[in-house]
């Protein structure tokens, strides 16, 4: 049954009559994700597409439709509150997508939602896939297939890059998972990993890092006791300069730290199968399995 | 956004943070005008720049090429500084004439350094021990630290390095923010006694209400001083303001300075694309931070060096992708360029008709490599094929990198 989304996974989306929200909110239904429902303040009880009921607080939603998962296209100013709010409305997996939120507005959904027993992927990610069941996000459906390899990664294309070898290889994807590149995330790679590991429907991992902070040395240690399962490991940024932002907020090698030497000696440590070519992840899972 | 040091002090001061009395100036006369506000017999000229290791920062011109070279590497040389202490007014027009409108080589600036515009000239004051304090965000924890250390003045890194147990750590709960009692326990651990214990509480108290309240993403205090007559007070402060949190400040816009940022970078940022110029000769343009990243590694891999990182987001219009083709064309070191886009949001059709609109319209002088995957990217590659522009299409990263990179060696 893959991670974290599935078949029986229900939907509401936040923000569903932006252009954003209503844009991707259509290219999920399209997939096949059950979008039961939306939410807009001042916009309860009218349609989405004619079909999918929209709310005025998600806690509304949550009742009238039983949502589980949450897809927030707020706006950065409100889309602390609007997690805060999905997580109140006892919503248990939260993918806020929305890039640019401020860190102090951040600080406190962390503690809100671990003391709810809530996940939460991003923000400022793509979202999560578990190929022909439930896509919650903005990544391209059609690239990916069902399957039996696990992908988490911090970005967005950079996932799709992975999926997309694999899939051209034969090798479908049970979830593919982007936990964004915000300083602070509600999933890390560790998170992920932990997972893959105990899903019975994964067989294999690739891992993408990035520059900057230390989660992936996190995930390398904790893999090199635990993981059962070969992971394919690619760190992105070896060339980037210390002390510059590349992008991602956290992509910036600071005080020595964070650097993808670094990472990919605590990847070979770990015993994790690392790729310095960004375009031999996918062959490299493909040699692993044989 | 990085801002300077007399803004920066501004900042503390509006949050009720005390700190010494200053004046910024743009030139010499405004300088002496400054320091006689102030009043006194001592002052400190110093240099604005958004980089540190000032003080044993050397100027271009003042002293010889070795001496540069030793001030790139952060390692003492003759002559003086870009922080100068002045006795009289005489002094203080002295200082200004020599650093205004020259240019400074720190540490952090590299060997080229930065153009001095900006001065701030501030009270002296008797130094009776310095000590290093910042605050910033631990992304492993997702809350806001408070470091500090006995060991002040430059080498902060060093000793993060070497004596990390020198550094003490205070984590704000983010529900109940930093505790007195933290502060207190930094205090007594910096080995303050007396009155200052207090001083000092209070000061790191007020520092942290302004890190919060102007949103702040790093906040560095280096040094934070000991006066002799037992007050704590801010002697440098540099501040990062969150970007993302520029919406709550519009006030922040006139400490915006863009002599301060690189000219191509400033371009980009109109179009919202992400650029930062770097040394190689294959300049790329890719969609998404990571994808980009690993573009600029891969180059790396089959033997070349990236001239730029360059994002174009995940939004991009035809207007945003000619922009930063032309600014990709602007560096004058890129011989190949390298497209490479995973039309997810984006559709491939979309990007390679503003790729071509940027080559009819700018011409081109250099080998391009597109590569293209994922949403129409079959449309994509008819357009190409059809354009009669010598474009050369790839069918994957490897073969795009090793495209490109054969094409700048004329192979």
């Amino acid at each position: 049954m893959a991670i974290l989304v599935d078949k029986n996974t229900r939907l509401v989306v936040q923000g569903i009559t932006g252009s954003a929200g209503g844009f991707h909110a259509s290219q999920c239904r399209a997939y096949g994700t059950n979008v039961v429902a939306g939410v807009t303040p001042g916009k309860g009880g009218t349609f989405f597409e004619g079909v999918v009921p929209i709310f005025d607080t998600v806690g509304q939603a949550v009742k009238a439709t039983g949502a589980n998962a949450s897809m927030i296209f707020v706006p950065p100013p409100f889309a602390a509150d609007a997690i805060l709010e999905a997580a109140d409305a006892g919503i248990k997996l939260l993918v806020p997508i929305t890039e640019g939120i401020p860190v102090r507005d951040m600080l406190p959904v962390k503690p809100f939602l671990a003391e709810r027993g809530v996940r939460m992927i991003g923000p400022n990610c793509p979202g999560i896939i578990t190929p022909g069941q439930c896509k919650i996000g903005i990544m391209p459906g059609h690239i990916h297939k069902p399957g039996r390899i696990g992908v988490v990664s911090r970005s967005g294309t950079l996932t799709y890059e992975a999926v997309g070898q694999l899939s051209r290889l034969g090798l479908g994807q049970s979830t593919a998972i982007g936990i964004g590149g915000d300083p602070i995330i509600g999933t890390k790679h560790i998170d992920v990993l932990q997972l893959f590991n105990a899903d019975p429907d994964t067989d294999a991992v690739i891992m993408i890092g990035e520059i900057g902070g230390t989660a992936e040395e996190e995930a390398a240690a904790w893999a090199k006791v635990n993981m059962k399962k070969p992971i394919v490991g690619f760190i992105a940024g070896a060339t980037a300069p210390p002390g510059r932002r590349m992008g991602h907020a956290g992509a910036i090698i600071s005080g020595g730290q964070g650097t993808a030497e670094a990472k990919y000696a605590a990847m070979q440590d770990a015993g994790i199968h690392v790729v310095r070519s960004p375009a031999e992840m996918g062959a490299k899972m493909a040699a692993l399995l044989g | 956004m990085k801002i300077h040091e007399f803004q920066a002090k501004e900042v503390l001061r509006k949050h009720g943070v005390p700190t010494l009395q200053g004046a910024a100036a743009h030139t010499p006369e405004q300088a002496v005008a400054g320091a006689q506000s102030i009043g006194g017999s001592v002052w400190v000229v110093k240099s604005q720049v958004h980089a540190g290791g000032r003080g044993k920062g050397r100027f271009v011109g003042e002293v010889d090429d070795e001496a540069l070279d030793k001030a790139a590497r952060g390692d003492d040389a003759p002559g003086k500084g870009g922080v100068r202490v002045c006795k009289d007014l005489d002094a203080v027009r002295a200082a200004a004439q020599a650093m205004l409108g020259n240019t400074l080589v720190t540490k952090q600036t590299g060997r080229d350094g930065a153009v001095v515009r900006k001065l701030y000239v501030e009270q002296g004051c008797q130094i009776a021990k310095e000590f290093y304090l910042a605050i910033m965000l631990d992304r492993a924890r997702g809350q806001v630290l408070v470091m500090c250390s006995a060991e002040g003045g430059t080498e902060i890194e060093e000793v993060a390095a070497h004596r990390p147990e020198a550094i003490l750590k205070a984590w704000a709960d983010p529900l109940t923010g930093f505790g007195t009692w933290q502060a207190r326990d930094l205090a007594f651990g910096l080995g303050f006694t007396g009155k200052a214990v207090n001083n000092f509480v209070k000061l790191v108290q007020g520092l942290f209400r302004a890190y919060n309240a102007a949103d702040c993403s790093m906040l560095e205090v280096n040094p934070l001083i000991l006066t002799a007559d037992e007050q704590v007070l801010p002697l440098d402060a540099k501040i990062t303001f969150d970007d993302n949190a520029l919406f709550r400040h519009p006030e922040y816009e006139s400490y915006y300075d863009a002599a301060e940022e690189d000219p191509q970078e400033v371009e980009a940022a109109k179009y919202e694309l992400s650029y930062v110029k770097l040394d190689g000769n294959i300049g790329c343009m890719v969609n998404g931070a990571g994808l980009a990243m690993a573009t600029m590694d891969i180059i790396k891999f089959y033997g070349e060096e990236p001239a730029n990182f360059l994002d174009v987001g995940g939004g991009a219009t035809r207007e945003k992708v000619t922009a930063a083709f032309k600014i990709i064309t602007a560096d004058s070191a890129v011989k190949g360029i390298l497209v490479n886009i995973f039309g997810g949001i984006m559709k491939c059709d979309v990007i390679v008709e503003g790729v071509l609109a940027a080559v009819r319209e700018t011409g081109l002088e250099v080998p391009l490599v597109v590569r293209i995957e994922g949403t129409n990217v079959d449309l994509g590659k008819k357009i190409i094929a059809g354009s009669g522009l010598r474009v050369i299409s790839a069918d994957s990263m490897s073969d795009a990198a090793e495209k490109i990179v054969a094409a700048v060696r004329g192979v």
